[in-house]
């Protein structure tokens, strides 16, 4: 699915990853943890091709992101569902919209405004929200409702950057529910997060890989967790 | 980003689920439907100044050139034996297809504006007029004079060159300039659109940013910008141009009292070419949106 072959990335001079080796597996759970700052937004944006690597190869479906055209990665992204702790929606849409707008711009409008929207909706329990306009939503709808953009197309792969970071832990709790579903239906799920409480949780339901990144580099997190 | 012919196919058959990504409110979209009227509207005095001048250089230079005038300036007594005697020469003139003395009324309007309707020209050494006019291929100018100068010794040739030559190079001049600030208003409607797609661009960055996250192509984005921007300025242009029609329309008829001024009509099927202005406006939108699309999203990579 994605892999991260001794992966280093420099930002104003410095370098903030080094050496990242990464494969994430069909139907994989993985948790992605360490301090704020340590840089694992940067290494989320590397698995979906928002960022290039400055040393190393990072390859989405078996595809090495230097040869991609931007409508290439773009194409991969419809294949990589991403949520984001800041989620950013177009705010003079409806949610519904919002949610269906992977399905919009790939032209499948019609499966946009169709029966699966409204499963998904409901899925995320947000039914009653889907006229709603963005700016409308708590913090825990707009990361629930981002759950539900990011897996609309039915991607290969979700990955998650501090998914609870904005909402309580009971609403916390059941985005994570959400995300373990997700892996059962065989999803690749990949979570960055500074919460271990949450790692804690999920690992008694899924068998979770759990990564740390400490000193630019990855590895891999010790049974304390 | 490929804008090729599929893409101009898909914007124009159009997208409404597309056309509602970027948000429809903003100062651009009034800026550009007031640029676009405003300009189609200049736009259509332009190409009103360039027909009027075209055909007025057509006029001094077609017609004016078949005439020509010969003036008989001879004592009282021997004026109608002389005026007799170039019409005999012109009657067998190769390249003139006719030749006649102006009536003694006709020139007295000519000279009314000067001395009043009231003059008499028997009593003024007023010269008789012929008018020549030749065959479209021409006469010989200088031939005619010279035989004129053997055989009538009062008559004085003017083939109307002297003045006529000035006047048509500034009808081609004017005409020239009419198409080049037609060319203008098309340039400056370019750099309007652009800087308000350039402001709209970076003005929905965050939108960009949403559609390119969910796997929009740049295509797909410059499309919906491109869409949005050539419709306005296709609307704009399309009032502007009936407002600057009307305004023409309404201008006094080149059939009244003759002068240039009121020659800046627009005559027949030319009517016709004024819907190109919008045509033309949304084909410039078309074009500097797509090259601000392209070098925004570059820059937003």
């Amino acid at each position: 699915m994605i892999e991260l072959e001794n992966v280093a990335y420099s930002y104003g001079g410095g370098e903030l990853l080094s050496d990242i080796s990464l494969k994430l597996a069909a139907g994989s759970f993985h948790f992605l943890t360490g301090p704020s700052g340590t840089g694992k937004t940067t290494l989320l944006k590397l698995c979906y091709g928002a960022l290039l690597p400055t040393a190393g190869h990072v390859r989405l479906f078996d595809r090495d992101v230097r040869g991609l055209e931007r409508d290439d990665i773009a194409m991969m992204r419809r294949r990589i569902g991403v949520v984001h702790q800041d989620v950013k929606f177009l705010d003079h849409m409806p949610l519904s919209d919002n949610v269906s707008l992977p399905l919009t711009v790939s032209g499948r409008h019609a499966e946009a405004a169709g029966a699966d929207l409204d499963e998904l909706m409901s899925w995320v329990g947000l039914t009653s929200r889907m006229q709603a306009l963005p700016p409308e939503l708590s913090g825990g709808e707009r990361q629930r409702a981002a759950l539900a953009r990011a897996v609309i197309m039915s991607p290969d792969v979700v990955l998650a950057d501090e998914p609870t970071g904005n909402i309580d832990w009971e609403m916390s709790q059941r985005l994570l529910r959400l995300l373990i579903e997700l892996n059962r239906m065989g999803k690749t799920v990949l979570i960055a997060t500074h919460d271990l409480s949450l790692i804690r949780a999920t690992k008694a339901h899924v068998q979770a890989r759990v990564l740390r990144i400490a000193n630019r580099r990855l590895q891999l997190a010790g049974a304390d967790l | 980003m490929n804008l090729g012919l599929s893409n101009v196919r898909a914007m124009i058959a159009g997208d409404s689920q597309a056309d509602r990504v970027v948000p429809p409110s903003g100062f651009t979209a009034r800026l550009t439907v007031f640029a676009a009227a405003a300009m189609a509207f200049l736009a259509v005095f332009a190409l009103a100044l360039s027909l009027a001048s075209g055909r007025l250089a057509a006029r001094w230079g077609d017609e004016l050139a078949r005439s020509a005038t010969i003036r008989i300036v001879a004592p009282l007594d021997q004026r109608a034996a002389q005026t007799d005697a170039a019409l005999r020469v012109l009657e067998t003139w190769r390249g003139v297809a006719s030749a006649r003395a102006l009536t003694d009324a006709e020139q007295q309007a000519l000279l009314a504006p000067w001395f009043g309707p009231e003059l008499a020209l028997d009593s003024l050494p007023v010269p008789r007029l012929i008018e020549l006019i030749s065959e479209p291929e021409g006469f010989d100018a200088a031939g005619l004079r010279l035989r004129l100068a053997a055989e009538v010794p009062g008559a004085v040739l003017d083939d109307h060159s002297r003045w006529r030559e000035p006047l048509v190079a500034a009808a081609s001049r004017l005409r020239l300039l009419g198409w080049l600030s037609t060319l203008l208003i098309a340039a400056t409607m370019a750099a309007i659109v652009t800087l308000a797609a350039n402001a709209a661009l970076s003005a929905n960055a965050q939108v960009i940013a949403v559609l390119r996250l969910v796997g929009a192509t740049d295509g797909y984005i410059a499309r919906a910008f491109i869409r949005r921007f050539t419709l306005r300025a296709l609307a704009g242009a399309t009032l502007g141009m009936l407002v600057g029609g009307a305004a023409v329309w309404l201008l006094p008829s080149a059939a009244s009292e003759a002068g240039f001024l009121t020659g800046l009509g627009i005559e027949g099927w030319r009517w016709l070419l004024l819907l190109l202005i919008p045509l033309l406006a949304a084909a410039v939108a078309f074009g500097a949106t797509g090259a601000a699309a392209r070098r925004t999203l570059k820059e937003l990579e």
